[in-house]
């Protein structure tokens, strides 16, 4: 699906606004996983406003497309896309994190529309979408699966035997992300447990392997075209990312994993958001 | 950030040490006196803070990155060769994701690995289901060899950290996420793994607590004591595995009522273990378990949940009042309902 400038323009609009939102909600809860829900804008952004078949309307509607968010912890980036496509009011988000409220920082699938998967503990999303994407298959449905994996979270082993199971049972009908950010919980990915030759690794599992600026909605756009049009093996988009994306104070800085942001550091956001969108 | 707000205190009433910071120092000083200690985490180092210990002795210290189950297993073979590993990461991931590799490869050969389980309980309440940990005593206690350790704060973290080096065997120490308020004033009150503390005397009804609940308890004791004349015994339960059996048998003796409360489900944990001996000894005794009541906790900050599932003062005074409005030494009918 070639963007074209009016797509591109619509989609940046909502990244920004995406943005926005991520702050905001960050401020109401009081605390939240900014850094990775600020890396993976653009991939949840053109997911859910370019790729998915799905109806906000109807959130169990047996032939939407499926998403799992395998790094759960990006649930403060993850609602407010949810919001936006309309499956619920933005002011809902004021509750984020709250008592008894729907959303808690890794979103619950039993409890927020739109969420397919309760995600959160890592290294479980991607067995479960394999499983998602064989279902399918088994009853000729032609829905699609789509998986967003941490960096980081490819350490879990649990990650490298579904890796395994998908390329052994070709499972094509999966697209799945890593949001490379390179950071993680207690630095970078390559100081904790270095994950490179990143790439090599999922060759050697049996996938195809598209790398691409997971910032870029033109570079996702093809690299996701690519993938769904791959019918040998299952393909890995490496999206190469900045965590924090969009906030300068916050970007590439490993300490905004997890953080809260008074009105103060709130307002130096939303302006740093501002500028990068020329607003 | 957010005023954290709860019924019976806010995070600015607690000491400025967190339960994980306490352990973290004193683990920093344990390895100086025992150089066979190693200390490994799953990138939570920070978090847990067993990174204190890492900055100290990185070459004693291996962070495994997000892979809990290697942890687990690097640690065994660690013990194995003769040394003492401190392992932390969140409870969730110690005793589900990684709970065969703590069975089978630490407990089943007794290893000497000390693992203190941070975010334990709801203590991590906003982050939801996923990171919930109500099931780990139930889980750890269910292991043959295992020592279950759930410290009513910091201070009391810091002696059973101490207590557990030269403690034969894999000892599971549960702690919270930090906000945790204070209970203790100093270390001198005899902690012994093993052996309840009586934190308050008491002669109509008796308290057995773990964790976050030992403080609240105290508490709802005065007011009870102040309030309806109730002479309301504490127990410290600081150790679930092995469990002081002689202090239920004399609570049991002596009040005839026990309400036990943790940030637990109530199946499995603390009141099950209290339960087991009141059940074994063959005398009656009106009982109740307060935890979590089977079911996944709600989201929201720990204060919050805490007064939600009965486990703050209020809370306990509520089912103290309950319970001794209980009839049921005098209930005669019971046979014939049988
Ligand atoms: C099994 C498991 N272990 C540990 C954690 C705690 N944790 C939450 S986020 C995180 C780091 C994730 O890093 P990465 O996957 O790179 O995510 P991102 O950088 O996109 O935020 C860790 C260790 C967890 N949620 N699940
Ligand atoms: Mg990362």
């Amino acid at each position: 699906m070639p963007l074209s400038e009016q797509d591109l323009q619509d989609l940046k609009e909502k990244a920004w606004q995406i943005r926005r939102d991520i702050i905001d909600t960050t401020v109401w809860a009081g605390g939240a996983h900014i850094g990775g829900a600020l890396s993976m804008v653009e991939i949840m952004t053109i997911l859910y406003f370019k790729y998915l078949n799905i109806d906000p309307n109807r959130p169990d509607w047996e032939d939407r497309d499926r998403v799992v968010l395998s790094k759960g912890h990006g649930g403060v980036g993850y609602a407010p896309v949810l919001a936006n496509r309309g499956y619920f009011e933005k002011n809902e988000l004021k509750e984020f994190n709250h008592f008894k409220s729907p959303f808690g920082m890794h979103l619950d699938g039993n409890k927020v529309k739109g969420v397919d998967v309760s995600t959160g503990s890592l290294g479980h999303g991607l067995s479960i979408a394999v499983g998602l994407a064989l279902g399918a298959r088994v009853q000729q449905k032609t829905w699609k699966t789509y998986c967003i994996l941490g960096d980081g979270e490819c350490n879990e082993g649990s990650v490298w035997e579904a890796a395994m199971a998908a390329a052994h049972f070709k499972v094509t009908n999966l697209t799945t992300f890593v949001d490379r950010n390179k950071l993680m919980i207690d630095g970078p990915t390559e100081k904790v447990m270095a994950l490179e030759p990143f790439a090599d690794k999922w060759k050697a599992f049996g996938w195809i392997v598209r790398e691409c600026d997971g910032h870029s909605f033109e570079e996702l756009s093809a690299a996701i075209d690519y993938a769904q049009a791959e019918k040998n093996a299952p393909v890995v988009i490496i999206a190469h990312t900045v965590k924090g994306k969009g906030v300068d104070f916050m970007e590439n800085e490993v300490k905004w994993h997890y953080g809260s942001i008074d009105s103060v550091l709130a307002d130096r956001a939303r302006k740093s958001v501002d500028a990068m969108y020329g607003k | 950030m957010a005023e954290v707000t709860g019924t019976t205190w806010t995070v600015y009433d607690a000491n400025t040490l967190t339960q994980a910071e306490i352990y973290g120092q004193v683990l920093c000083d344990l390895g100086t006196i025992y150089p066979k200690i190693v200390g490994l985490s799953a990138d939570l180092a920070k978090s847990t803070k067993i990174g204190l210990f890492g900055d100290k002795f990185p070459e004693r210290f291996f962070n495994v990155g997000i892979a809990e189950q290697n942890m687990f297993g690097i640690a065994a073979g660690l013990a194995k060769s003769g040394l003492i590993p401190f392992v932390s990461t969140m409870a969730a991931f110690t005793t589900m994701r990684s709970a065969e590799q703590v069975r089978t490869d630490i407990c089943y050969q007794k290893l000497n690995v000390k693992i203190i389980a941070t975010h334990a309980g709801t203590s991590f309440g906003a982050a939801g289901t996923t990171h919930h940990c109500t099931e780990d005593i139930a889980i750890t206690r269910s292991f043959a060899n295992m020592t279950v350790i759930v410290p009513a704060d910091g201070i009391e973290t810091a002696n059973a950290v101490k207590a557990c080096v030269d403690y034969p065997g894999p000892v599971y120490i549960r702690i919270g996420r930090g906000f945790e308020p204070p209970f203790y004033k100093d270390e001198n009150y005899g902690f012994k793994i093993g052996k309840a503390c009586e934190v308050c005397p008491g002669t109509d009804i008796t308290l057995i607590c773990c964790g976050i609940t030992v403080l609240q308890a105290a508490e709802a004791a005065k007011i009870l004591q102040r309030e309806d004349g109730l002479s309301v015994r504490v127990l410290n339960m600081h150790t679930i595995k092995p469990i002081d059996e002689g202090a239920i048998l004399k609570a049991v003796k002596e009040t005839r009522r026990i309400i036990t409360f943790e940030d637990h489900n109530i199946h499995g944990g603390l009141g099950s273990a209290v339960a087991d001996v009141i059940a074994a000894s063959g005398k009656g005794c009106a009982f109740e378990k307060v935890g979590i009541p089977d079911c996944y906790a709600e989201v929201g900050y720990p204060e919050d949940l805490y007064s939600h599932y009965k486990l703050d003062t209020n809370g306990i005074i509520e089912k103290v009042r309950q319970v001794m409005g209980k009839e049921f030494e005098e209930d005669e009918s019971w046979e014939d309902e049988v």
